[in-house]
């Protein structure tokens, strides 16, 4: 257990804010390679196998400091999209056939053009999902409308609640986070979010609080559900148990703990082929709030971009990212240990 | 500094069947059976052998199911009324062993 943080990386000046330092340290730990992993698999080089997924970053500002975070986001990061980045978002979705457009950030209710890009998607008929932290709908009265927004567009909400209690919860995200997440999901599910019947959905998401991996997510869910529905009549879809990458805060967390090296050696014993071959970068592309492309968020946190001639937005080539490899390093094996772990929870 | 106990041993704890490999095996391929979900889910077996862990007293096993049943979603209140039951239970042990006691006193008294 340690303090909480109030500050990004980037604020307080921390090495680990670049992301070469990041990266440099990964390769240091003296662990098997990840591509010699995926090698004795068959799967190296890894391929993208469509793009059904566009995960759009659309800030780094966040009301949250959250201790494991991995876009090392706050109220101090200032990293915002614009709108013409969002267009020229629209302009390549349009030349896809992705299914769905998953919005995230920092908070991305935060961007003041959020409103309006949801809008844009909904009327193309697309999957929204938004990583909506809970507490952002109780932050201020201009935010207190999101439930009723989020239904009119139809918007599938996932949010993190890393446990059904305060203690975990908030040693993680910070302090009276768990009782204002309580507070936004009943108002979630007053408009009818998480309830049987109403097509809303809320699924929560779990990430381990501290250096060890997530529980079966099935196993899991029912006990959230229970004690959600018991102790505060609290009704959700999915839970999702997602595992911590070692990258940005949740690095620096295993570094000050003295978790690193354990912890990567147990997500390299716990190296699972078959999730390595359905990782979520296969079918994904990730954008960050300047509009550079990526294979997934982590590695648009670790300034890792794709292997494509073209890497930014504006001269996006769907052929050319259909043929890409997918960019891989040391951080990659968190999402190949036990049942894998994807941002739509357990991957086998 | 050393030490009788090192940390880093629970990793080697496989190496015993290197001396003994057909019982070392028969060994492992059991303990790993135990632990597959039965009549009893794998996740309630972590439980118990957190408990057992501190009954028998072993700082390996200790360390091992601690880590074990975060890994199975289970938080600092259940996993010490796990270890209550344990310490009941050896509680109890010593003190049923108290009847045993009063029965000698009986017989040896007028």
């Amino acid at each position: 257990m340690g303090t909480l943080v109030h500050k990004s990386l980037l604020a307080q000046g921390h090495a680990l804010s670049e992301t070469e330092k990041q990266l440099n340290l990964l390769q240091e730990a003296s662990l098997p390679c990840f591509e010699t992993k995926l090698k004795e698999s068959n799967l190296y080089p890894l391929t993208a196998i469509g793009v059904d997924v566009f995960q759009i970053n659309i800030g780094k500002m966040c009301n949250q400091v959250c201790k494991h975070c991995h876009v090392d986001a706050g109220p101090d990061r200032k990293e915002i999209m614009t709108r013409e980045t969002m267009k020229l978002c629209l302009d390549a979705i349009d030349k896809t056939a992705c299914s769905t457009v998953d919005l995230t950030g920092g908070a991305p209710e935060m961007n003041p053009n959020f409103r309006w890009f949801v809008a844009q998607l909904s009327a193309r008929r697309k999957k929204i999902l938004v990583r909506c932290n809970l507490t952002i709908i109780v932050a201020n009265k201009s935010y207190n409308d999101l439930p009723e927004f989020f239904k009119k567009h139809n918007v599938e909400v996932v949010s993190s609640l890393p446990y059904f209690n305060s203690k975990k919860t908030d040693a993680q995200r910070g302090s009276g986070v768990f009782d204002k997440s309580i507070e936004a999901l009943k108002m979630l599910n007053a408009v009818g979010y998480g309830c049987e019947n109403s097509g809303l959905i809320l699924n929560l998401v779990y990430n381990p609080s501290g250096a060890f991996l997530p529980p079966d997510q099935s196993v899991l869910e029912v006990e959230f559900k229970a004690k959600l529905r018991s102790q505060f009549d609290i009704v959700f879809n999915q839970l999702f148990t997602i595992t911590n990458l070692p990258i940005s805060r949740y690095l620096q967390y295993l570094i000050a703990s003295e978790n690193y090296q354990g912890y990567m050696e147990k997500l390299v014993n716990a190296y699972n082929p078959v999730a390595a071959s359905t990782v979520m970068c296969r079918t994904t592309l990730s954008i960050s709030w300047d509009g550079f492309i990526f294979d997934c968020d982590f590695n648009q946190m670790l300034d890792l971009k794709v292997s494509a001639k073209d890497q930014h937005i504006s001269a996006f080539n769907i052929d050319d990212l259909l043929n890409r490899i997918i960019i891989v390093n040391q951080h990659c094996y968190g999402c190949t240990a036990g049942a894998g772990s994807s941002c739509g929870g357990e991957l086998t | 500094m050393k030490t009788y106990y090192d940390p880093e041993d629970l990793k080697k704890f496989g190496k015993v069947s290197e001396w003994q490999p057909e019982l070392g095996k028969k060994f492992f391929d059991y303990y790993g059976n135990v632990f597959e979900d039965g009549a009893l889910t794998k996740r309630e077996k972590t439980l118990i052998a957190l408990a057992v862990s501190h009954a028998v007293q072993c700082p390996y096993c200790i360390d091992a199911y601690t880590e074990d049943s975060m890994e199975q979603g289970f938080d600092e209140e259940q996993m010490m009324e796990a270890v209550h039951v344990a310490s009941a239970i050896k509680g109890g042990a010593t003190l049923v062993h108290g009847v045993q006691m009063m029965n000698k006193y009986k017989d040896l008294s007028m």
